[in-house]
């Protein structure tokens, strides 16, 4: 008898059904650091190879990568949460970070580390391969996929089998830069005009039967030029999904920029030849995919439901009085489900940070509280419980607040995305990612998260005008860059209003530059401004929506007019009156512009 | 060249050998806890006594009162993922004592496999154990000043990661102390140790030097860490950072980042 016989492992009644990992590639991979640092392999081909294992690197350091672990679809289960929680606290900073794509990432891990990463993540069935790179990115889909009121029908299985035929697949392997698929559930909760190919289920009529299908929007994406995505045609039935996939890679393989590393996005390729030509390309080279497989190829894909058991109780803890603040949570941040009494329940973070402890708490909350079993990442730096019984909602919510994640305001404008900033990325000019907390913790502090006029508005900020943080899409967006008041430099932010994400997608409008330490009151007095114009059932998403599109007819009327009012709140101070101005969030030493080589084009 | 030494005990083992009374095992959790239970006949010495007088005369008057001889076998265990029960491990080492191993795994997992417990103190006869000092896995602060600039010496921190970060020894490599365990032991096998420390570069002949916080604790797991990979020249830098920094010898920090906001407070 040895230890491990005794060690009984908890058996969860729902596991992983699809392994994405392969063991083989953290041996591959420790012995290619190894080359590399023996200078047997050269800089730029290993970066390459980094990149395609999903190691991306680290501000101003060669010895340090950060690990993103592909959550294809946003699914987790229990066992893989432990196991994040484990590798945050062994080889990374004892915490881990949700990006706004449905991965999960491990900042500050040593280069030599990170294949004993892949050989425990692999334990449980997760990779990074492909998470970086000019491949096919994480596929996401939408976290209330299955369970949205208004969807057609649940487009989870064919964002599983579309993430798995193209894993690995040697024509995602070398593109002109990387390639990205968005699932969604409906038009609200979309992200599908955002992205190289976005899709949302849609149902036809055929001779009296249903078929199955999606709306396609190709060409989309935010960066330092951002363009709205195009949709394909009306329908496009679930036989030509995998077609009209391998159609649209086949064309950017072929067409799109691999010279120009700022201008390479697929996006730029549409946008140069017009849609129109883009558009019949598509579906000529779709004809030919259809005509020459020499095997049948399509999708594999899995649409047995998942189970839905609501975990045993073994004490009864309804009947309870709600803890203070329970009714706030539950307004912003729950989700009636189209399953009658059940919702999904938004866990809120900051800026998408968790620590190692609150991780494994999730696993167990999953178990608890979860019907399905397993959890979902979703598009804002979030994640998900998914089939929480309404009679479980109170003690769930006793439970996360136990353990720190009972804030409210998850589904609110009072929980800004902010990426990875001067945290930990090359290219960041400003530390984002602490703005975006320091703006939560202010408004929370304000309870805006319970004011209604506000909860469909969104802030996003981006360190850089590269858009990780998506900006662009935000009701009020921030990119970061470098002010200056004589010799003196500080973190400042162009600020964009009117974006959004959904049915009517646009991209904000450029309002001014607005000082890091200004941000707050500037936003504030944009509510302020919104709170006395306002015609009755306006929220400020709609009000603003009118004033980019020159449709106000009140006291502030355009951009123009918020500029002008906004204007004396950014006047940079005198540095001894002020000089906390002149230091960014989260950050004693003066200010100034630093950068290295980004990497998303290597 | 190198021989296998054994560095943990394993669970069934130790106990055929309580069962024998052919060991002596160490509690070196709090004696409030030892009190409450233990591994039946083991005997109670709390970390912090050790510390309090940590000098070879004192450490040998505490190892005689366990009755421990030179010949005695003894087994170390805590409930600190075998930090503790490590550096008080490596301090019987230190003043001669050749044959001390860990258990394992830690007293909590002990209980939690059901395994027998009791809360009986053992008689224990005094014994009389010889003082032969084993300088040569000690680093002082001196000692460390002058060997981390050869080539051949590699100084691990032991820390955890944000630590290292925001300030180490300049010339350490940052191997916090988490990355050592397994799921359900306190080391890995010793192939996977080999591998995480070979990936590293810490191999071959190097000397090592190990060091942590402040009493050398997780850097005495590490020491025990090296030697389960058959790597035997280790030494480990007993008083630590917290010393070092007293000392105000010099140290270095991760430029040109705030990682430290991605550390949910």
């Amino acid at each position: 008898m040895t230890i491990s016989d005794l060690t009984h492992s908890s058996v969860d009644p729902v596991s992983p059904k699809i392994n994405w990992a392969r063991v083989d590639e953290a041996d591959h991979f420790a012995e290619t650091v190894k080359l590399y640092r023996q200078g047997k392999y050269d800089e730029d081909s290993f970066r390459r190879f980094r990149l395609q294992h999903g190691a991306y690197g680290t501000r101003m350091t060669s010895d340090y990568a950060m690990v993103r672990v592909k959550l294809p679809a946003g699914e987790i289960y229990p066992k893989q949460f432990e196991k994040l929680s484990k590798l945050s606290e062994q080889y990374s900073i004892g915490s881990a970070h949700f990006s706004t794509r449905e991965n999960i990432q491990l900042h500050w891990v040593i280069l030599e580390d990170v294949s004993e990463i892949f050989r425990s993540l692999a334990e449980v069935g997760l990779t990074s391969r492909e998470a970086c790179g000019n491949s096919v990115r994480n596929v996401m889909c939408s976290p209330l996929s299955g369970v949205c009121c208004d969807e057609k029908f649940d487009s989870t299985p064919y964002a599983l089998a579309t993430a798995k035929f193209f894993l690995r697949n040697p024509m995602a392997q070398s593109l002109p830069r990387k390639f990205k698929f968005n699932f969604t559930c409906c038009e609200k909760h979309g992200m599908v005009r955002m992205v190289d190919v976005g899709l949302i289920p849609e149902i036809r009529q055929v001779d009296g039967s249903e078929q199955k299908g999606f709306k396609i929007f190709l060409g989309g994406g935010l960066g330092n030029k951002s363009f709205v995505g195009h949709q394909l045609e009306d329908f496009t039935p679930e036989e030509d999904l995998l077609y009209t996939s391998i159609a649209v890679m086949r064309i950017f393989d072929r067409l799109g920029d691999r010279k120009n590393l700022a201008r390479n996005r697929m996006r730029y390729l549409v946008n140069d030849m017009g849609w129109e030509k883009f558009q019949n390309l598509v579906l000529k080279e779709r004809a030919i995919v259809r005509a020459t497989q020499s095997v049948v190829t399509r999708l594999k894909v899995d649409t047995t439901p998942s189970k839905i058991t609501r975990p045993l109780k073994i004490s009864d803890e309804t009947g309870g009085s709600a803890p203070d603040g329970y009714a706030r949570w539950l307004k912003t941040n729950t989700v009636k489900q189209k399953q009658s009494d059940y919702r999904s329940v938004f866990i809120t973070l900051e800026a998408g940070d968790i620590t190692s402890n609150q991780l494994s708490v999730l696993a167990d909350l999953i178990r608890e509280f979860s019907s399905e079993g397993k959890a979902r990442t979703g598009f804002v730096q979030n994640v998900a419980l998914r089939y929480v019984h309404e009679d479980d909602l109170i003690p769930l919510y006793s439970k996360l607040l136990q353990s720190g994640l009972a804030k409210s305001g998850a589904l609110t404008m009072t929980t800004p995305v902010g990426c990875s900033g001067t945290t930990s990325c090359n290219l960041a000019l400003t530390n984002s990612h602490r703005l975006a907390k320091e703006i939560q913790r202010k408004f929370l502090e304000l309870k805006l998260d319970d004011d209604d006029d506000l909860a469909d508005s969104s802030i996003k900020i981006s360190g850089c005008p590269n858009s990780c943080g998506q900006h662009g899409i935000a009701t009020i967006g921030f990119f970061g860059g470098g002010g200056r008041n004589g010799k003196d430099m500080y973190a400042n932010y162009q600020m964009s209003l009117g974006g959004r994400f959904d049915g009517e997608t646009m991209l904000g409008q450029t309002c001014l530059r607005v000082p890091a330490k200004r941000v707050i009151p500037v936003i504030l007095k944009i509510i302020e401004l919104f709170k006395e114009n306002k015609k009755s059932d306006d929220t400020l998403k709609s009000w603003i929506h009118r004033i980019v599109n020159n449709s106000e007819d009140s006291a502030v009327k355009s951009i123009n007019d918020i500029k002008k009012i906004l204007e004396p709140l950014i006047i940079p101070p005198n540095k001894d009156d002020d000089p906390d101005f002149y230091l960014d969030y989260g950050s004693d030493t003066s200010y100034h512009t630093k950068t290295g080589k980004g990497e998303c084009a290597a | 060249m190198t021989q296998s030494v054994k560095i943990t005990s394993d669970v069934d083992s130790v106990r055929s050998e309580i069962r024998d009374n052919s060991i002596r095992v160490i509690d070196v959790r709090r004696e409030g806890d030892y009190k409450q239970d233990h591994i039946p006949n083991s005997v109670n010495l709390p970390l912090a006594t050790l510390l309090s007088d940590d000098s070879p005369e004192n450490v040998l008057k505490l190892v005689n009162s366990m009755g421990i001889d030179d010949e005695t076998p003894v087994v170390v265990y805590d409930d600190t993922f075998g930090a503790l029960a490590s550096r008080v491990a490596w301090t019987l080492e230190w003043i001669g004592h050749s044959n001390v191993t860990l258990l394992e795994t830690t007293y909590g997992n002990w209980k939690s496999l059901g395994l027998e417990n009791d809360s009986k103190i053992p008689d224990v006869s005094k014994k009389d154990h010889s003082l032969n000092l084993q300088s040569d896995i000690l680093a002082t602060s001196d000692y460390l000043e002058s060997a981390k600039s050869r080539e051949d010496v590699i100084l691990i921190d032991n820390r955890e990661r944000l630590n290292y970060l925001e300030q180490h020894i300049p010339g350490a490599i940052s191997l916090p102390y988490r990355t050592l365990a397994s799921d359900d032991k306190i080391l890995r096998s010793k192939e996977d140790m080999k591998r995480l420390l070979g990936n590293r570069g810490v191999s071959g002949n190097s000397e090592i030097i190990t060091y942590c916080g402040s009493v050398g604790t997780l850097s005495g797991l590490a020491y025990y860490a090296l030697k389960s990979a058959e790597l035997p020249n280790a030494k480990l830098y007993v008083r630590s950072f917290k010393e070092w920094k007293n000392l105000q010898k010099p140290t270095i920090k991760q430029e040109d980042a705030n990682y430290w906001d991605l550390s949910a407070e």
